[in-house]
């Protein structure tokens, strides 16, 4: 019995992993309607910033807020410099370019940083939490409650502030926005800056975890992926409820499914994303009827 | 007057195939073993040209085809003793088949949702095999015979001669029917389902099963694609069926020119020898030169290296006098 | 769908090129007739992957070219500089057998030396055999290597092989902890399931005291549902058959599920890096106690600071690696096969031939390799194609690998349960 509380807690502590990553996810696609391939590169990439700056003799905090700078500053660009060119292309030019960003990213931090594994520097205590017969880190915890307070502040933005506001009109309705003044560029370019934060963060908090080094998010990805349709492409929410679900889920048909076993979560996360997309693309949290592509 | 564009056509076709030909001996046994790779790899393209610049579908995850189509060699020639001849025909319609009842989904879901899905599937696809360790041997992979050219042809080529002309003669006739059937009916509904579907569907053209058509189409040219390489590689194994593979198809179809048939060729080049290349640039990071190459030709030339041709063709035929059009 | 002749043409020629381009200079071809060789000069080949999931492992590509980079500093190897032609082959199959068939076609190099991984090397074994040109001392622990040398005899492993290891272990806990519960974690592919089995043949009759085996995925972000498998089971024992990154989180994850089994972690994780990692991440307790094997120095563990080996070591990387993670313990490990690469080609003499070598290669007996543990002897005979055979078990206590026994030699074990 205890082993099933036991799965269920590491499955939402694993689903607060996806939830982060996720959270970028739907801040991009909610932005341009764009899937955005490179973002566990880009969050892995900033982690290796914040691990360089502390390597450095930064305080920890300190390190972490000015990656958040610098992520914020290099999601700009990016989306200036790479995706601004090809913004009405086909879908396809998109999806490229984001996936040759995704190889450039990883063989740059493969470059700089090496391929060792590396511990990484964390605020919260590493003695381990025993609630009954339980056990959990106190990261755990850190990564669901940071994960929780980031969707609430980007909740907050895009529903109680005009620039919130002017960013889901750019995206929803472009041409109109600029009639009305919107300068629709900037804000996708914001969009992306946002997204880049968040996945700087996702990184952060889940390099205690799991360690740092340049793979490190290739597995996560394809989970957030996963997570983010579960819960809904364009809903922060459902983002969070995805991966908490999808990590329990997994957890379970892992441990009591035979047939299933760990070889095939990545199986299963495709036949959600699969079955979601096909049958309520909205996913659990997300207006039905929304059509981007 | 005789079309200028057809003769034009016919006699690039000449040249190519007489190249084709002719190489084998030209070039050193290496040489002929790594342009067998480029025919496998441009079949398989190929079936993405067809899949994503006709039909519109984009699919990151062909590599579980040419795993589908190795394994269904391997597990034939090695547990049954099927000739490679028949098992590559097996693997084809196998992947064929699968590829239908996958297009049968497909072709219900939007533009990048299909992306998503399909690399979901290209990272899922080793530990799928994996799972299945009873048929795949599991992550040990399985061995294949070494290639040898059948009695009759042994003393005039050697296996890597043989391989290659299976393999390109495949390609060939693969090409020769894709570039026939998209002459015909099915090519005149995926070009108008393709320019304006709404149009074509008050034509009575049914979008998903073009769509799905295509999709089994490009699934089986997969399927042969990795037989083929399974053949010369002479080993399958999990591991190599991951991310990787089904990327370097999509940037093959979409860096040699998803508008044309021909780009299938030069894509498979590309994928072939980029790699090299990369590598001579610079030891330490083949994988950025490849990232690189992937945002410039997208920033820069989207139409890929076939469509950078056909502006600057067009653009000479624009500015220098033919004979055919003034007359003297 | 139509094009104008220039495309078409261009297309071929692109083709042509394109192979051309990939042609390097020719090497020169000795007047023995083994190609590869001149009296200046003689050109080895390899493949590591430098790009895609398994660029970690390039960097023993580096610590071999490192170390011929040194030697060849220092006069070279009877007279000739080695020339090492090391490409990048992504750990592919595919793409390591083409790459292969090019550095023995065209490169002409006269031996491959330290190819890496089991499925690429499993995949260019047969084509080398035929050849006849030596594939020596590659980079995987597979049993393969030393067990099928019958059928190729042109192919030798090197560092000690996963199943005699594992074996060693089921040994030690049979000694002092009969009746364990045993856990065992292992990475779902060739080299996971290699321990496994070598485990399962180590216990034999015993082997039902396995009562769990949980794999994972190198996709997997965290082992965390495994572990916690693996503690439900009841087990006390727990076995970590895993790369260094998921070796940390096993380690740190257990301590925080408060499980504290008896670890034995195997030889592939068995570095300061990884200790210190886990050992952040959730304290001493995670890694105290941990028994592992090893055969090489740590460049991680202060102890050797001293040593000679060391210094030589830090002095190479110092010298051709600069700005290298120097505590990365492939680089040593590196430099050890290299070590016995030259040690070969020593031996073989001035009038070398791929024959001779790969005889030296079945009659090596190398009891001074610098980067090994001492006492450590890198030894083959026709019939015993392993050369490392022996490990020392060690203990992790308070930050210090500490010994405990003598070095112990598998090689009585692999002539009873790997052939």
């Amino acid at each position: 019995m205890h082993d099933l509380a036991q799965q269920i807690v590491s499955g939402l502590a694993t689903g607060s992993i996806f939830a982060s990553l996720a959270l970028a996810l739907v801040l991009i696609y909610r932005s341009m309607g764009v899937i955005n391939f490179a973002q566990g590169e880009m969050a892995m990439f900033t982690t290796f910033i914040a691990w360089q700056l502390v390597q450095q003799g930064l305080p920890i905090w300190a390190a972490f807020a000015l990656t958040i700078v610098v992520a914020f500053v290099g999601g700009v660009a990016l989306e200036v410099v790479l995706i601004r060119p090809v913004e009405r292309a086909a879908p396809l030019t998109i999806v490229i370019v984001t996936l040759g960003l995704l190889i450039t990213l990883n063989g740059l931090a493969g470059l700089f940083w090496g391929y060792v594994v590396k511990p990484f520097p964390t605020p919260f205590p590493t003695t381990p939490i025993h609630v009954g017969s339980v056990s959990f880190s106190a990261q755990d915890i850190g990564i669901i409650l940071v994960s929780l307070a980031a969707l609430g502040i980007i909740t907050l933005f895009f529903q109680k502030t005009k620039l919130g506001l002017a960013m889901r009109a750019a995206a929803l309705y472009p041409d109109e926005s600029r009639v009305l003044g919107i300068r629709v560029s900037r804000m996708l370019a914001l969009g992306w800056g946002l997204a880049a934060v968040m996945g700087a963060i996702s990184g952060i908090m889940v390099a205690p975890v799991v360690f740092l080094d340049p793979n490190m998010m290739q597995g996560i990805i394809v989970y957030a992926f996963a997570a983010a349709v579960l819960g809904g492409i364009e809903s922060p929410l459902g983002a969070v409820i995805g991966g908490l679900v999808l990590g329990v889920v997994l957890n379970l048909l892992g441990t009591y499914v035979e047939a299933i076993g760990t070889d095939l979560r990545l199986g299963v996360a495709f036949a959600i994303i699969v079955v979601v997309l096909l049958f309520r693309p909205a996913g659990l949290f997300g207006r039905v009827g929304t059509q981007r592509v | 007057m005789m079309s200028s564009p057809r003769i034009d056509r016919r006699i690039g076709i000449a040249i190519v195939a007489l190249a084709i030909v002719i190489l084998p001996w030209v070039l050193p046994a290496y040489g002929s073993f790594e342009l067998t790779y480029v025919g496998a790899y441009a079949i398989a393209i190929l079936g993405l040209v067809i899949l994503t610049g006709l039909s519109g579908q984009i699919s990151l995850g062909h590599g579980a085809f040419l795993a589908v189509g190795g394994y269904t060699v391997a597990i034939l020639g090695q547990h049954a003793g099927v000739p490679y001849w028949l098992s590559i025909c097996a693997a084809g319609v196998i992947c064929g088949l699968l590829g239908l009842a996958i297009g049968l989904v497909a072709s219900r879901l939007e533009g990048v949702y299909l992306a998503l899905s399909t690399f979901a599937l290209a990272v899922a696809t080793p530990s799928i095999l994996k799972h299945f360790k009873g048929l795949t041997g599991g992550s040990g992979g399985i061995t294949l015979p070494t290639i040898a050219a059948p009695g009759a042809l042994h003393a005039g080529l050697s296996p890597e001669q043989w391989l290659y002309y299976l393999t390109w003669a495949i390609a060939g006739l693969l090409f020769f029917v894709a570039s026939s059937l998209l002459r015909g009916r099915i090519g005149r509904s995926l070009r108008a389902l393709r320019d304006n579907e709404v149009a074509a569907v008050s034509f009575g053209v049914s979008p998903s099963y073009y769509k799905t058509l295509a999709f089994g189409w490009s699934a089986a040219y997969a399927g042969i694609a990795g037989a083929l390489v399974a053949v010369a590689t002479a080993f399958v194994s999990p591991d190599s069926y991951g991310f990787a593979v089904s990327l370097a198809l999509v940037t093959g179809a979409v860096l040699g020119g998803l508008d044309s048939l021909w780009g299938a060729l030069i894509g498979a080049v590309i994928i072939e020898f980029l790699p090299l290349w990369a590598q001579k640039i610079s030891s330490a990071a083949p994988s950025i030169v490849y990232g690189l190459a992937l945002i410039v030709v997208m920033l820069f030339a989207p139409g890929g290296i076939a469509g950078f041709f056909r502006r600057v063709v067009v653009d000479l035929r624009r500015r220098l006098p033919t004979h055919s059009r003034r007359p003297l | 769908m139509k094009l104008g002749v220039r495309q078409l043409a261009l297309a071929a020629l692109a083709a042509v090129f394109a192979l051309a381009a990939t042609a390097g200079p020719s090497a020169p071809v000795g007047a023995a007739g083994d190609p590869g060789l001149s009296s200046t000069e003689i050109v080895l080949g390899g493949t590591h992957p430098f790009s895609g999931p398994a660029s970690a492992y390039g960097a023993y590509g580096k610590g071999v070219e490192a170390y011929f980079a040194y030697v060849n500093d220092h006069g070279g190897v009877n007279g000739r500089k080695i020339t090492y032609k090391d490409l990048d082959d992504g750990y592919s199959p595919p793409q390591a057998v083409q790459l292969v068939r090019q550095l023995v076609e065209d490169d002409h190099v006269f031996a491959m030396f330290n190819t890496l991984g089991t499925p690429v090397n499993t995949a260019i074994r047969p084509y080398l055999n035929q050849k006849e040109v030596p594939q020596l001392f590659v980079a995987s622990g597979a049993s393969t290597w030393g067990r099928d040398s019958a059928k190729f005899p042109w192919t030798i492993g090197w560092q000690p092989n996963y199943q005699s290891e594992s074996i060693l272990y089921a040994q030690n806990l049979l000694k002092e902890h009969p009746n364990a519960k045993i856990g065992v974690l292992y990475q779902n592919d060739d080299y996971g399931q290699d321990y496994l089995d070598g485990l399962n043949k180590g216990l034999g009759a015993k082997k039902n005291l396995i009562v769990k085996a949980a794999s994972y995925e190198v996709t997997d972000p965290d082992v965390s549902s495994q572990i916690a498998g693996l503690k439900a089971a009841g087990a006390d024992t727990f076995f970590i058959f895993a790369t260094p990154k998921f070796s940390s989180q096993a380690l740190a994850i257990a301590a925080q599920q408060s499980w504290h089994p008896t670890i034995y972690l195997n030889n592939v994780s068995s570095s300061q890096t990884t200790m210190r990692a886990a050992t952040t991440a959730a304290g001493a307790a995670a890694t105290n106690g941990v028994i592992t094997t090893l055969y090489s120095k740590d460049p991680g563990d202060p102890k050797w600071a001293a040593d000679s080996g060391m210094k030589l070591y830090m002095e190479i990387m110092a010298k051709y690696v600069p700005g290298a993670d120097t505590a990365n313990g492939y680089y040593l490990n590196a430099m050890g096969v290299a070590f016995t690469m030259v040690d070969a080609l020593t031996k073989a003499g001035k009038e070398i031939t791929r024959r001779k070598l790969m005889d030296t290669a079945e009659h090596l007996r190398e009891t001074n390799n610098p980067f090994l543990l001492p006492g450590i002897v890198v030894e083959t005979t026709p019939s015993m194609r392993f050369p490392i055979t022996q490990e020392q078990l060690v203990r992790y206590d308070n930050g210090q690998f500490k010994a405990f026994g003598p070095l112990v030699d598998a090689r009585a074990l692999i002539g009873s349960e790997l052939r």
